[in-house]
């Protein structure tokens, strides 16, 4: 039961310094893009962090793996604390996290051969592989589906799918214990996305890697992870197991995202109604006062704008920050189609 | 279509395995050089050109002319010329220059060296400046970019003409305080630091751009997150990148730094009177255009052949590196 911890993040906050300065001046405002973000990832499991567009969500990923320095919080790795650590110890770091990328046309420099971009990281870490950095570069192009023939070839002369594969095969060549990954098929056709998916799920289970999966499609999220959780403005506002939280979603916004799901079967469509969110997202720049949905919520009461709903164990590790979380009868039901 | 796409390039590449894997990046560039007959033409008529300029003496010593021997036996009562054409002769190839008669032919084999060797360290200068300067302002961006973008405008708002017109006597003396020995040297030295001050904005300005926008793409996070430090992203992920434009700018600025040596000289800033140079004796040859039109003419043409030489190399090299090009053709 208790698998051992790969990754822990305690209380990340990112803020970005915005609005007008002068040539010296302090920034006025602040966009609060992760607003203290708190979670657990086992080894060999994958935690889905889903929402949707500007939730915070890349901002995350950049934090876990030191792209961007965490306003505050901790990340903890091997039991220790890598939001603050520098040279040496964090390229050290950097060997056991790795990241993979949303877009797989801007994520390969196009002035490099597919040799040349995977056995990068080998370069910068300074590592000859027995056998030799091709060697180790074509096996890698085989174990995630590439011709090692390619070795030469340039990244515009591949297929969307296989560009992505080509950044799976970077982010391996370093044997990580730890992968990111950053929306990797939200810029693939459905097709190629299953092969993206079965493909990560393979190597999770070949090489015993620990997956923090992003993405805004829920469907694609159920189908590769384990632990899920959910995010809106900078905050998360539902995780737990993810058999729970796709049969029983306790946030107001989950469900709401849940029933946007498009159902294959024509018949079961009627069954369980749609939510319609109202509204745009809030600007993080100037978030709402208490419970950050509140604004789009058809359950919002006064209780919701005085007081921020802690994140707490509604039962069984899954988590839920809401004043008025989903009863079972809501779920089966559908009182809010027409809304 | 995605697959279909790649069921297609894996069939071709079977059948072609051989052929595809043993080409590196840098032979597929030169086999795409070789390809452009033009270019091949135009590089041999810059080596030509580099080669006459570097054995100047030799050359001139084995056709027995000289770039300073004066010929009164070549020239009318008048000063001009004998025969047709500037008087080319046996003797003397090109013509003979009017009032002094000394011959033409060496004193363009001279006049190269001094072009081309102000176009080419000047190119230099300013593209080491104007790289260096680019790549930090557009990587670094905020206030550095804000403090370099302010003196690039300076510097490009400045009459630079104007400027190295008036500088030339202050700034040679004080070369020449500082131990550079007098003359055609310090002049050299004089045209090559001017220009570099004034020539690095426009390569800088297109490195910025080009770096600004290749530093948002993911392949630049994709190094940092593997653990690569500023330089190797400069030299290893963003350089690459930057040749092709760098390449094209240097390719035009190496003939405009020899027009504008060519302008300084036919201005009387550039070399002292008896140094041959191209724009010394374009200078020259104007005062004689009616009588002479040759004279005007052969330095002329020199200077045109060598800058589109330039731009025709200039082009087939970007496109030789640029990775998209055609690789099937290739034998």
């Amino acid at each position: 039961m208790f698998t051992p911890i790969a990754l822990e993040a305690k209380n990340l906050v990112k803020y970005f310094p915005t609005g007008h300065q002068g040539l010296l001046g302090r920034p006025t405002k602040e966009l609060k893009a992760v607003d203290g973000v708190s979670f657990v990832l086992r080894q060999g499991e994958t935690l889905g962090i889903v929402g949707e567009s500007g939730c915070g969500k890349s901002t995350l990923a950049r934090l876990i793996t030191r792209l961007l320095d965490a306003t505050s919080g901790e990340v903890i790795l091997d039991g220790k604390d890598i939001t603050s650590i520098k040279g040496r110890e964090l390229r050290a770091v950097r060997q056991k996290l790795q990241m993979i990328f949303q877009d797989p046309y801007s994520s390969l420099n196009p002035r490099h051969s597919v040799g040349q971009i995977i056995s990068g990281p080998l370069e910068v870490q300074g590592i000859i592989p027995d056998g030799g950095v091709k060697k180790r570069v074509q096996e890698m192009m085989e174990l995630v589906g590439l011709n090692p023939e390619h070795y030469n070839r340039y990244p515009h002369e591949f297929s969307g799918g296989q560009r992505q594969r080509i950044g799976i095969a970077r982010s391996l060549i370093l044997n990580p214990s730890i992968i990111i990954a950053d929306e990797p098929v939200s810029a693939l056709d459905v097709s190629i996305q299953a092969q993206i998916l079965n493909l990560l799920e393979k190597l999770q289970q070949e090489l015993g890697l620990s997956f923090v999966f992003i993405a805004h499609d829920l469907s694609v999220v159920r189908h590769i992870a384990d632990q899920v959780a959910v995010m809106y403005l900078g905050k998360i506002v539902e995780m737990g197991p993810s058999a729970d939280v796709y049969a029983s979603a306790l946030h107001p916004y989950t469900t709401a995202l849940l029933s946007a799901v498009p159902v294959p079967n024509p018949k079961m469509r009627g069954a369980s109604g749609r939510i319609r969110l109202e509204g745009d997202v809030p600007s993080p720049v100037d978030p709402p006062s208490g419970c950050r949905f509140r604004t789009r919520c058809w359950k919002a009461t006064d209780l919701c704008a005085l007081e921020e709903p802690a994140l707490a164990d509604a039962g069984g590790g899954h988590l839920v920050a809401c004043h008025h979380p989903m009863e079972a009868s809501e779920r089966a039901g559908k009182p809010h189609s027409d809304r | 279509m995605g697959t279909a796409m790649s069921l297609d390039e894996d069939l071709i590449t079977t059948s072609q395995q051989v052929s595809v894997e043993s080409k590196s990046p840098r032979e597929l560039a030169i086999a795409r050089f070789q390809r452009d007959r033009l270019a091949k033409w135009a590089l041999f008529v810059i080596v030509f050109y580099l080669v006459v300029a570097i054995f100047a003496p030799l050359i001139c010593s084995l056709l027995g002319i000289s770039p300073y021997a004066l010929d009164g036996k070549a020239l009318n009562d008048f000063g001009l010329p004998k025969g047709s054409f500037g008087g080319i002769s046996g003797a003397h190839w090109l013509g003979v220059e009017p009032g002094t008669g000394r011959d033409i032919l060496a004193r363009l084999i001279y006049g190269a060296r001094i072009s081309m060797l102000v176009g080419f360290l000047a190119t230099l200068v300013t593209t080491a400046i104007g790289i260096i300067v680019g790549v930090v302002s557009g990587y670094k961006r905020g206030m550095v970019d804000a403090v370099i973008g302010r003196i690039t405008d300076l510097t490009l708002a400045f009459p630079s003409l104007l400027l190295m017109i008036a500088l030339t006597r202050p700034i040679i003396q004080r070369l020449e305080s500082f131990g550079i020995p007098e003359g055609n040297t310090s002049r050299i030295v004089y045209i090559i630091l001017i220009l570099g001050v004034f020539g690095w904005v426009y390569v800088a300005r297109i490195v910025r751009g080009q770096t600004l926008s290749l530093r948002e793409r993911e392949f630049v996070e994709a190094a940092r997150a593997s653990g690569a430090g500023t330089w190797r992203i400069v030299f290893k992920e963003l350089m690459p990148n930057l040749w092709a434009p760098v390449i094209v700018t240097v390719t035009l600025a190496i003939p405009g730094y020899v027009a504008t040596e060519s302008t300084l000289s036919f201005l009387g800033l550039g070399m002292l009177p008896p140094t041959a140079s191209w724009g010394a004796m374009l200078g020259d040859s104007v005062r004689y255009y009616r009588a002479d039109p040759t004279y005007l003419f052969i330095p002329g043409i020199a200077l045109i052949v060598l800058v589109l030489a330039f731009n025709v190399v200039g082009d087939a090299v970007r496109d030789a590196l640029d990775p998209k090009g055609d690789r099937q053709n290739i034998a």
